[in-house]
């Protein structure tokens, strides 16, 4: 085994470590607190935080990376290890395998059969038309109408672990929560359907596909649940990519006024002049061009599609920063002329410290309403990217791309529902908890910004 | 007033500048005229022969920024930049990379465009509106709650789905209108009802939020409690009261995108088959056309800057204590 670190790997770590580095920092600032103790004191809160969190995580497992050994073929006996041209993660493997169990074609949930028919021979070896049956779904029962008794039998075996996992990962929370003010119990809720949920899926996915296959034969729950990565990647990556262009235009151009205010005010009206999506779209094409000039930059497939998604992050990130660096900019302006800092002036300290210690902390809550809104502007983003076909590479899966594919579906008769369906319901998930979850921030923070996105499409 | 509106469009040109400056370099960055040339001639093995009567057929022959060639003035008007970018400002668009005079296009995609945009941006402020003030006569209640967490729920759809689920539902499933297409002549309003319905219901759960948000800041002001003091009903207080003075807000805040109504709608346009100037841009996208999307771009930085002039004039029109100096 030989770990893989993508770019994009390093730096959703790299983001994680740094968010707790500073919410540590922050930690005894008691004005802070207060508003962070506000949005967690409701369920709603609550709630759509630990989803929020849910992805979190399995976007954190899916980016651990790493490329199985392959065995030596029998007979050559060598030192030299190689390794498997596909990575896999963490979150691949603690699914069980849901991604290595392809069909031809489409199949329906729960099916046995394919869904499309096709030339077979019977058992006295006549060519007929029919059905066939699927290589990964019950091949362990006897007789086709046992099926609805066998998946109720696995899922109330399944749901009882699942309720034992739960009640392992709850109970010591229980007991350090104990006499705490925060409404833990609408957490715990969501954290026992989630286990449930997990446990259910992986078990019976190893005999049935869930939400059926694709026209590839993927199955459709694996690929919805590896367009969490995507999604949580892109919503989070792009925003951090924004922020220091966005705070250092809008805090300089705030407290320098004069010359630095008119050339980053010229900038970023020219900024969003241009039509966002012509922006992106026009710089995300000029990097497939380029990578298609230079094949030999990447050693596996996966390192490609990873380059160009870092490059979409980029490009998302810095078409977008005018919004956020003109809100900046006000609420410096506002902040320079109050009395701490006249006075800070007239004590003779110095602009990076002024700067540092009076200006950067009371922008900090128009930072993190932005951060949290733009999360799921630009979760969206992406699936209207990818179908543009200026989104992330079709190897890597997600929504947007899934929503693609599954463009013409409905329109068959009969219809295929089952792809739109998986990628309608986690995105919508991650989507409705982030702007939830961001209305509770801004109620605590500043109830009087009413933000709008940066993203627009 | 006068001397404000000159003011603002001679301002306009630094920025024209600036859009066009940006989208020329970020063209030029990685694609030299040459990769240009191959691309368009689309064939593997394109001799260099071909590619630089390409490129002096469609004027990509001369340096990028800066001629050293030539004397004076004409270092910097003898270059691709100039040639290609200073022309816009005259409206005048050239030729696309295909030969087409893309005048002639924008003009003819416009009208399809604003047949959908036009209709989705009325009928959707007037639909919001309704829906905020039904809410808003609720405020306080669970209902009130209810709706707001409906509203953030669609607002968690994606556009696509919308797009998606409209098509299946009313023109597939209950073969109400066709899936898509445009006809000029006859019945226009068929292909255009479904559009407008999807661009309308997608918008519902933003746009209710925002009146609602408006309506409530009006509410908590001075003049609703002495209404209420002189005994007012509610509902005058909400239609004769609260509704006039939202308008301001709600109009300065929508008169921004009037202009960019001509530009149409990216994905609803490639999704009905609309031949609008939002499918054009998609497939200038798609075919790298780099001469219509200069031009798509210019036209919409226009449009923009325009809006928002006009937003200033709306702001001394609907509220006379403002004044534009």
């Amino acid at each position: 085994m030989k770990p893989v670190i993508l770019w994009s790997d390093a730096l959703i770590y790299l983001l994680v470590i740094s968010l707790a580095f500073f919410f540590y920092r922050l930690r005894k600032d008691p004005q802070i607190r207060e508003r962070w103790s506000q949005v967690f004191s409701s369920s709603l809160g609550m709630v759509t935080f630990t989803v929020i969190a849910t992805y979190i995580l399995i976007a954190l497992l899916d980016s651990l990376h790493f490329r199985e050994a392959l065995e030596n073929p029998e007979g050559v006996v060598g030192q030299e290890v190689f390794y498997d041209n596909k990575v896999t993660s963490v979150f691949d493997v603690l699914t069980g395998g849901m991604g290595d169990r392809f069909e031809r074609t489409y199949s329906a949930p729960f099916a046995l059969q394919s869904f499309e028919k096709e030339n077979l021979q019977d058992a006295a070896g006549n060519d007929i038309r029919d059905y066939p049956p699927l290589r990964h779904a019950g091949q362990h029962l006897d007789d086709p109408d046992e099926r609805g008794m066998d998946i109720a039998v696995k899922s109330v075996t399944a749901l009882f672990w699942g309720a034992l996992l739960s009640l392992l990962v709850i109970g010591p929370q229980w007991l350090l929560t104990r006499g705490s003010r925060y409404p833990w119990r609408a957490s715990w809720l969501v954290q026992g359907i989630v286990l449930c949920t997990g446990v259910w899926m992986v078990s019976i996915s190893r005999y049935y596909h869930i939400l059926g296959t694709d026209l590839g034969g993927t199955d459709v729950l694996f690929q919805s649940l590896k367009g969490i990565r995507t999604g949580v990647l892109l919503g989070t990556l792009a925003t951090l990519i924004m922020l220091p262009i966005a705070i250092t235009l809008g805090v300089m151009a705030g407290y320098f006024k004069g010359w630095v205010d008119d050339v980053v005010q010229y900038l970023y009206t020219t900024m969003s002049s241009i039509p966002g999506i012509l922006l992106i779209a026009a710089s995300v094409l000029l990097f497939q061009v380029y990578i298609d000039l230079n094949p030999d930059f990447f050693t596996i497939g996966m390192e490609k599609a990873d380059a160009k998604f870092i490059a979409l992050c980029f490009i998302l990130g810095v078409t977008s920063w005018a919004t956020l660096c003109r809100l900046i900019r006000a609420e410096t302006l506002k902040i320079s002329q109050l009395g701490y800092v006249q006075a800070a002036h007239a004590f003779g300290v110095s602009h990076t410290r002024i700067l540092a210690r009076h200006v950067l902390p009371n922008v900090v809550h128009i930072i993190l309403i932005t951060f949290v809104l733009d999360f799921s502007a630009l979760v969206l983003a992406e699936a209207v990217l990818s179908y543009i076909g200026v989104g992330v590479d079709p190897s890597m899966g997600s929504w947007g791309n899934m929503i693609n594919g599954a463009r013409s579906e409905l329109s068959r008769e009969p219809t295929i529902w089952w792809t739109l369906t998986g990628a309608f319901f986690f995105m919508f998930t991650l989507v409705l908890a982030a702007n939830l979850f961001s209305d509770q921030v801004r109620d605590a923070f500043d109830p009087r910004v009413s933000l709008p996105s940066a993203v627009e499409l | 007033m006068f001397a404000y509106i000159v003011r603002r469009l001679l301002y306009a040109i630094p920025i024209l500048i600036g859009v066009n400056l940006l989208t020329f370099t970020l063209f030029f960055v990685v694609n030299s005229p040459d990769d240009m040339a191959a691309s368009q001639l689309g064939e593997k093995y394109v001799t260099p022969e071909a590619i630089t009567n390409w490129k002096r057929k469609h004027g990509y022959d001369k340096p990028l920024f800066i001629n050293p060639e030539a004397g004076g003035v004409t270092q910097l008007t003898d270059t691709i930049f100039f040639n290609k970018s200073v022309r816009l400002f005259a409206f005048d668009f050239g030729r696309s990379e295909s030969g087409r005079d893309i005048t002639t296009d924008v003009a003819t995609r416009m009208w399809p465009s604003l047949a959908v945009a036009l209709p989705t941006f009325l009928v959707g402020i007037w639909v919001n509106i309704c829906v905020a003030l039904m809410v808003v006569m609720f405020h306080g209640t669970r209902l009130d709650r209810g709706a707001v967490f409906l509203f953030v729920a669609l607002m968690s759809i994606s556009y696509l789905f919308y797009i998606i689920g409209g098509q299946f539902l009313v023109a597939k499933t209950w073969r109400l209108v066709p899936i898509s297409g445009f006809h000029t002549e006859g019945q226009v309003w068929k292909f255009l009802i479904l559009p407008v319905l999807v661009g309308v219901v997608a918008g519902i759960g933003a746009g209710a939020r925002w009146y609602r948000t408006l309506f409530l800041e009006e509410a908590n002001q001075d003049y609703v409690r002495t209404a209420r003091a002189k005994g007012c009903s509610e509902l005058s207080i909400l239609f004769q009261h609260i509704l006039p003075n939202a308008m301001i807000p709600i109009l300065t805040g929508v008169v921004v995108l009037i202009p960019s109504l001509f530009m149409g709608s990216l994905l609803i346009e490639s999704f009905f088959g609309i031949p609008g100037l939002g499918s054009y841009m998609l497939d200038a996208i798609k075919s790298q056309d780099f001469a219509i999307v200069r031009t798509m771009v210019f036209i919409g930085s226009v449009l923009y800057i325009f809006g928002l002039i006009l937003t200033d004039i709306s702001y001394t029109w609907a509220d006379p204590r403002v004044r534009l100096s």
